[in-house]
């Protein structure tokens, strides 16, 4: 990329996606990013997609602590109070 | 604004000294409040070493007996969950060793070669306008208003999280589900920080390829 560094392709956008939300894409390269995503509703579109997915998975319930590991555990706790 | 009869239910994570000053000394109700506070994290973690959700709850529960013993020796100006996480992975990578003999290390491989969108989305190169998207991907702001919140979405999302490699696993549910920091996530898990991003590269490009696939059809 480098070689050419006047424009990237669509492909190469959706590899640097993850580098450039996380704020670890050089300047060079941001500005390079952020040009194609100005001109390009292709990969402005796919952004957005990346951006609702990281939210997506944000919102994913944790859940309890599934009921056999919590009863195995509160019964190690209890042998381990007991010296 | 603990009450007198609740305070062992809502306690605000920076009362975790106060925690580990009532489980020091014994007391269940606390233990129980930093099991359901940590284990998702720790099975979140346990995964980046050994194979099956089965295998991480083992870990954890190991991990969970290796706080109990280091609890006296544990210093409060590190951060509790770090501690906690570093149990796991110490105790994950020793299982996943002798676990993992036949297929060493698949689960740790990055998935750096894999492309985060299938190549034949793009135009061919020697022809116009190389590398530029056949058809653009759906603009998903244009779905119904819940279609993200959905049961059935949700469950895309869990289904494929589960299908990633250890690692790529390990690191989503870290960063995207229980939110912690790039930098907090490196030093639990002990990876680089190249890694790390390149780790939740793959899988959030997989996740959304699998939300693609479900709103596409």
């Amino acid at each position: 990329m480098a070689e050419h560094a006047e424009h990237i392709t669509c492909q190469e956008v959706v590899e640097l996606v993850t580098d450039y939300l996380e704020g670890g894409l050089p300047a060079a390269e941001v500005s390079l990013f952020e040009q194609h995503i100005l001109f390009c509703e292709g990969c402005r579109t796919y952004l957005e997609q990346m951006r609702l997915t990281v939210s997506t998975v944000g919102r994913l319930d944790t859940g309890d602590v599934p009921d056999q590991l919590r009863d195995r555990l509160l019964s190690a706790f209890r042998d381990w109070k007991r010296p | 604004m603990p009450t007198p009869d609740s305070d062992h239910v809502m306690l605000a994570p920076d009362d975790e000294a106060l925690l580990l000053d009532r489980l020091r000394a014994g007391d269940e109700d606390a233990f129980e409040a930093l099991v359901a506070r940590h284990s998702s994290a720790m099975l979140a973690a346990a995964r980046m070493y050994v194979k099956t959700d089965a295998a991480a709850e083992d870990v954890v529960q190991d991990a969970w007996l290796g706080v109990l013993k280091g609890l006296a020796r544990f210093e409060a100006r590190s951060s509790l969950k770090t501690w906690i996480i570093r149990i796991v992975v110490n105790i994950a990578r020793t299982r996943g060793a002798r676990e993992a003999r036949s297929v060493p290390f698949s689960s740790l491989a990055t998935g750096a070669d894999e492309a985060a969108v299938a190549p034949d989305r793009f135009r061919p190169p020697g022809g116009a306008f190389p590398g530029h998207w056949n058809s653009y991907p759906r603009d998903w702001r244009s779905l119904p208003e819940d279609s993200l919140v959905q049961l059935e979405t949700t469950r895309a999302v869990l289904r494929e999280i589960g299908r990633l490699p250890g690692a790529q696993q390990a690191v989503i549910r870290l960063r995207d589900v229980e939110g912690w920091t790039a930098a907090e996530v490196c030093a639990a898990l002990d990876l680089t920080d190249g890694n790390q991003r390149v780790l939740l590269h793959r899988a959030r490009s997989r996740v959304r390829g699998a939300l693609e696939r479900h709103f596409d059809g």
